[in-house]
């Protein structure tokens, strides 16, 4: 008997599903700063 | 470490984290409290403050927070396996892996500070990095698995907050946000201490010396009534001292009246067999809506005083 961690049968739909739901809430993420990082430049440039 | 179960395919590649569990691990919970009372610190202090600055402000201290929580969740993913309360968070429930945590809480550390640099001063910056490192070094890694008095030392990461906003609006330091910082610094040791009483065996169970595992029961309770007594005097001060107005005034006196009554409630007596702890239990939820109100009283009576 090893430590191994336990194996799980491999879920191509899971797998695919996690990756579209980080890939949108990035997609959300890194716009939203965008957005920040222009307003905090007007507001400090006003 | 090397216990930790992680979620795998037939490959032997790890599932990318789930963004649920990658939020849980910033501890939503206590952010809330974090954000309203930095937002409380920021609206009491004199001045203006752009909206946007202030939100990117607040932002900066929710994230410096979450970042925080993430770090110690690493940490002490081996403790949490332990106690019931915390065995079903990502790290000890095997759902994220230590490494992918690690990363996640030091960018996002990272990105708080850069944050708050650019849209308040270099002052909060360097604040919001200290009380990081204050709340993960100090209290997290340093003095919770060591000393009993890991709660009154460690508060002060969490007394950092209304310290910072104020400071990222005016730049400066002063009386009241140092006096607000003293009020979560004296409200943590009875918060936490009422919560011990009712998850004593968990906190046992994994090791960690609070004070009810080593210094007993019957001093716990005589120290939370100590405390609660001498944090009823911090949060009513900046109204004698002339830094808030009757409205605070009265609200801290009656609220904190109130609190010291729950805490001698708790402080006197000595729990049965079986018992259901209910004096504990309501102390700690009256604990939290005393934060709650007392900050919303500071920034009601500093735009409408009376």
């Amino acid at each position: 008997m090893t430590d191994e961690p336990t194996q799980e049968p491999f879920d191509e739909a899971e797998y695919r599903r996690r990756q579209r739901s980080r890939a949108n809430l990035t997609g959300w993420i890194l716009g939203g700063l965008a957005l920040l990082f222009f307003f905090i430049t007007m507001a400090r440039m006003g | 470490m090397s216990d930790m179960t992680h979620s795998l395919t037939h490959a032997g590649t790890a599932l990318p984290a789930d963004w649920r569990d990658l939020f849980a691990l910033t501890k939503p919970r206590v952010m809330s409290l974090v954000v309203f009372t930095a937002a409380c610190g920021l609206l009491a202090a004199p001045g203006h403050v752009h909206p946007v600055l202030a939100f990117a402000s607040i932002l900066a201290i929710a994230l410096g927070a979450g970042a925080s929580g993430a770090l110690n969740q690493w940490y002490e993913a081996a403790l949490d396996a332990k106690m019931k309360r915390t065995a079903g968070r990502p790290l000890p429930a095997g759902r994220l892996d230590p490494q992918t945590a690690l990363q996640f809480g030091v960018g996002l550390a990272a990105f708080s500070v850069f944050l708050m640099l650019f849209a308040a001063n270099w002052q909060a910056a360097a604040l919001l990095t200290v009380s990081i490192l204050f709340y993960v070094i100090v209290y997290t890694m340093w003095l919770k698995p060591r000393t009993p008095q890991n709660i009154v030392i460690g508060g002060a990461a969490g007394a950092f907050p209304p310290l910072i906003g104020w400071v990222a609006a005016t730049g400066h330091v002063a009386p009241l946000p140092v006096l607000l910082f003293l009020l979560i610094f004296l409200w943590t040791p009875p918060h936490f201490w009422a919560l011990a009483l009712f998850v004593r065996s968990d906190y046992a169970a994994a090791g960690i010396p609070m004070m009810p595992v080593v210094a007993g029961e019957t001093s716990t309770r005589r120290q939370i009534l100590f405390y609660a007594i001498i944090m009823a005097v911090a949060a009513v001060a900046p109204w004698p001292l002339g830094y808030a107005g009757a409205l605070y005034g009265w609200t801290a006196a009656i609220l904190s009246a109130l609190f010291v009554l729950l805490s001698a409630q708790v402080g006197l007596r000595r729990s049965a067999e079986n018992d259901r702890m209910q004096p504990e239990k309501r102390l700690f939820a009256f604990s939290v809506a005393y934060l709650f109100i007392l900050f919303g009283a500071i920034v009601v009576d500093h735009m409408w005083p009376l």
